[in-house]
């Protein structure tokens, strides 16, 4: 069937109307979702009603307000300290949020470069680097975050190093392979002819354009990130107490589960529905990028 | 083929030399374990002797050496706190964790690979829908979180299963479950979009033109076909569920090898968590291994047989 | 040609697609009939709607989209678009069979061409064991597979291409149905393997008394195989008779295109179709004769009414205003 399809000339919008229409192209559910985490993320102090580590012991082990027992001054319940879960599961979105964001800062960045330099210089670099990142990329990562977190001491920082350190491969694994396909591009090869250097040509052509994939892949490894961070807190090797980590909030309502099932349930919740809205916008960024991307 | 089977198996054992080079510099650099391990009251003298019982007082290198030879020919040295040997520790746990990932894995295919053939057949309809919210899920929900809201529903409010440790088969079914449930999801996925994808195929309309019954069409010609990368996927599932062990060993009180290491860590035992990390290591490896040799021993093969034009 | 009831009588076929686009009307009201060991060729560009057709004859239509919306179709006197979903299945593949264009997909690369021939045989004559095993060799040999028994075993890719379309040939003779549809079976072949599939056909059709619809784009085999011939153009058929009265006495403008590519003499080689213009869009087609838009001889009544169906001369039939004015 031959069919003649009349393309509608594009319209090109500037402006505020630009941005409009792009906010609008958004996915409504999960943005909405991202958005009321990172409004959490920056102003929990504001909008959490209880301080996340003080507990009231009159009010401890509090069930739901909706439940018989409960108090509307306790949304979500307390736990057996007397803290507030509702507020503890909002400050808990700091510790996500900037966990995953700096790991990400880290991998991305390492990956970035690697995968740069891998797939432009070629040869024996790439062979060797990615040498490195496949060995890296084998390595049981809940195992080796356990064993240093743990040797080293459960912090803040050690987990983020370490998961960044960890992640660097996916991203120079991806940033590599598109590195070598643009590299094949006429006006990479122009640019050599006109005698310019190596950083400059990927800083100013390569670069900018593995972005678009470089989004994608973050946004995706956010939340396999949160979900590490959960994981390692609950083992007690994440971020330490009293942070109001989800995955910490976890293994002390693991203990309660008989008598207050609620303080384990809510914070898992709250990280399901989390990583549930990322990996929708993601797919969604993925989607939305890809065929530009074949236009590149 | 075989050069690029030998080139994974270098690699291996440099991954494996790794790992076990950082577990050592980490427990060494750490702090003296032999602080912990003896009283408070213990003197100096009795606390020099450990050192040397233990060959904490070599040099570095020496110490490495040594390490590095007991690694290789199986000796792990003893366990501190209970001074049996390492190897015996990890003898009594392995099979568990092994157990527990064969019935998870057997449980994701069974359940993962007809969802999805249903889903890929009745497209569109509300089983479709069902099921791949069920998928996404999959993705979202930790595994730890899933874990204790399985025994709170099933161990404490029904009561119907043990809450935790290993007993009869019974008790295999939660942790089972928790652990494959994210890989469930992804198999259903999969072999959904894989079926999908052969459905169309010229193959299947030539099935059914020969008049063969339906069932027949996608139960023996698209499934067939289907289901070469859900296969490899399926090793592939394995290292996941190593991956994941450690957190479900811990919320079910599984006595596997992941708890063990963790036990171990927590009681600075370290010749436990270096052999443990170890044989773990090594396991998680060769199965990444296999699964990138079967990936490039079916390649050729899917090529050839891919359906379609 | 011998039989007095038709074998197949197709009345008013309609085969509607229901799209966001619109309603393509791939089939739209087609007739024909066919009697024992007659060979209808139907030929067409693609998009004509002959390999719809075609599908539509064995109640295969890609749905949920496309919906056979009217008509009939009797089979020895039987209407098979009144049949239940499990009756229609065993005339698929029994009574009337199909062999589709690319050997090298139709058959599954996963199983042994023996696994699938007796699919077919199982399926539609209910035998077993030893039994099936001499009737799947038998297949393959009526076919002209050489060393049919030990080819049993082996898969697809490890044939050639002309060996895979006797494969699918002999699954679909395997069941002596009454009628065979052929869609472009030799269009991926070898112009030599071609003439030795056509002839290799043409005999089996004549010692088993079978009916063949041909579907191709080549009037080079239309001419070597076909006792009657089906000129279709955007789901309708323009023009229909003898192969002879076709060849000499076109009355379609589309017919006279097509045979003006056609190199006259008597090789069976031709060159692929190769007309002005593009076929039109089934979703949105134009008022009046859909070859107007491409006609040289189009008049003004052509581009306002589609032209109702005239007699040429007995058995010659056609669509075309031309034809109307001539009388």
């Amino acid at each position: 069937m031959a069919i003649v399809e009349v393309e509608r000339p594009v319209l090109v919008e500037h402006g505020p109307r630009r941005v409009w229409s792009a906010v609008r192209q958004l996915p409504a559910i999960p943005t909405l979702v991202l958005s009321v985490v990172v409004v959490f993320a920056l102003f929990a102090g504001q909008v959490a009603p209880h301080p996340p580590t003080e507990g009231e012991l009159r009010m401890r082990t509090k069930p739901a307000a909706w439940v018989e027992g409960g108090s509307t001054a306790h949304l979500l319940g307390t736990d057996d300290q007397g803290r507030d879960i509702l507020s503890r599961i909002i400050h808990g979105t700091r510790v996500s949020m900037a966990v995953s964001l700096m790991a990400i800062l880290i991998a991305g960045t390492i990956g970035t470069v690697i995968g740069l330099v891998a797939g432009y210089r070629g040869g024996v670099i790439d062979a060797l680097l990615m040498r490195l990142a496949d060995v890296a990329l084998s390595m049981p990562l809940i195992l080796i975050a356990v064993v240093v977190a743990a040797v080293a001491g459960p912090s803040f920082r050690n987990v983020i190093l370490v998961i960044g350190l960890l992640l660097w491969p996916r991203f120079a694994r991806q940033v590599r392979g598109e590195t070598l396909s643009i590299k094949e591009n006429d006006y990479v090869a122009l640019a050599r002819v006109a005698g310019r250097s190596g950083s400059y040509i990927v800083w100013r052509h390569i670069f900018p354009n593995i972005v678009p994939s470089l989004l994608v892949i973050s946004t995706l490894q956010m939340a396999y990130v949160i979900l590490l961070e959960g994981s390692l807190s609950f083992l007690g090797v994440g971020v330490p107490p009293p942070r109001p980590a989800w995955g910490l909030m976890i293994a002390e309502g693991r203990h309660l589960v008989w008598t207050a099932p609620w303080v384990a349930a809510f914070p898992g919740i709250a990280m399901a529905v989390t990583l549930l809205a990322m990996n929708m916008f993601g797919d969604w960024l993925r989607d939305k990028l890809d065929p530009k991307l074949r236009q590149v | 083929m075989q050069r690029y089977i030998l080139g994974r198996i270098a690699q291996l054992f440099v991954s494996l030399l790794v790992v076990v080079t950082f577990v050592f510099l980490l427990s060494r650099l750490s702090g003296d374990p032999v602080q912990l391990m003896l009283d408070v009251t213990a003197t100096e003298a009795e606390k020099q002797a450990l050192r040397v019982q233990l060959g904490l007082d070599q040099p570095f290198a020496v110490q490495y050496a040594v390490y590095l030879r007991g690694m290789a020919t199986g000796d792990f040295g003893r366990s501190v706190l209970s001074r049996r040997p390492v190897l015996e520790h990890i003898g009594e746990r392995l099979p568990n964790t092994l157990m527990l990932g064969a019935v998870a894995i057997a449980l994701s295919v069974v359940i993962g690979v007809p969802i999805g053939v249903y889903s890929a057949v009745k497209r569109g309809t509300a089983l479709d829908h069902v099921a791949r919210v069920f998928a996404v899920l999959g993705q979202a929900v930790p595994t730890f979180w899933l874990g204790i809201m399985l025994i709170l529903v099933f161990g404490v409010w029904l009561g119907w299963l043990p809450p935790g440790g290993k007993s009869g088969p019974e008790s295999y079914i939660l942790p089972a479950i928790t652990l494959g449930y994210f890989t469930a999801a992804a198999i259903m996925r999969l072999t959904r979009s894989s079926m999908l994808e052969v459905l169309g195929a010229e193959y299947v309309k030539f099935a059914r033109i020969k008049g063969l019954r339906e069932r027949v069409v996608i139960w023996k010609h698209a499934l067939k076909n289907a289901t070469i990368p859900v296969l490899t996927f399926s090793v592939m599932l394995f290292v996941i569920f190593l991956g994941g062990a450690v957190v479900t060993e811990t919320v079910f009180a599984w006595p596997g090898l992941g708890r063990l290491i963790l036990e171990g860590i927590n009681t600075r035992d370290y010749p436990i968590v270096q052999g443990g990390v170890m044989v773990f290591s090594a396991i998680y490896l060769l199965a990444n291994l296999m699964v990138d040799v079967l990936y490039s021993y079916f390649n050729p093969k899917i090529r050839y047989a891919r359906p379609g034009a | 040609m011998n039989g007095h009831t038709p074998l197949l009588e197709v009345r008013d076929l309609k085969t509607y697609f229901f799209t966001r686009r619109g309603t393509v009307k791939a089939v739209d009201g087609v007739s024909f009939s066919l009697f024992p060991g007659e060979t209808l060729a139907v030929v067409g560009e693609s998009g004509s709607g002959k390999s719809m057709t075609a599908l539509s004859l064995v109640r295969l239509v890609p749905e949920p989209a496309g919906r056979i919306v009217g008509g009939e179709i009797r089979l020895e006197g039987q209407d098979i678009l009144k049949l239940k979903s499990h009756e229609m299945r065993r005339v698929r593949g029994g009574r009337i069979a199909m062999i589709l264009q690319d050997p090298m997909t139709s058959l599954n690369p996963a199983f042994s061409i023996g696994d699938q021939v007796g699919e077919a045989v199982r399926e539609h004559q209910g035998v077993g064991g030893g039994e099936l095993r001499r009737r799947v060799v038998e297949a393959l040999s009526r076919l002209k597979i050489p060393s049919a028994e030990s080819r049993t075993a082996d898969y697809p890719h490890q044939m050639s291409g002309g060996m895979r379309q006797r494969v699918s040939g002999a699954i679909a003779l395997s069941c002596q149905p009454r009628l065979l549809i052929a869609d472009e079976p030799t269009t991926s072949l070898d112009v030599t393997i071609q003439a030795q599939y056509l002839d290799l056909l043409r005999e089996i059709q004549e010692r088993l008394g079978i009916s063949v619809i041909f579907i191709t784009h080549d009037f080079g085999i239309v001419a070597a195989t076909a006792h009657k011939v089906a000129v279709m153009y955007a789901g309708k058929i323009v023009e229909m008779g003898t192969t002879e009265e076709i060849f000499d006495n076109p009355a379609h403008p589309y017919t006279e295109a097509l045979l003006r590519c056609v190199p006259r003499s008597d090789r069976l080689e031709s060159r692929l179709l190769d007309i002005p213009g593009q076929p039109p869009d089934l979703a949105n087609l134009p008022a009046g004769c859909s070859f107007a838009p491409r006609c040289p001889r189009a008049m003004s009544r052509c581009r306002e009414v589609y032209p109702p169906e005239v007699e040429v001369s007995p058995g010659h039939v056609t669509k075309c205003w031309l034809a109307v004015t001539e009388e």
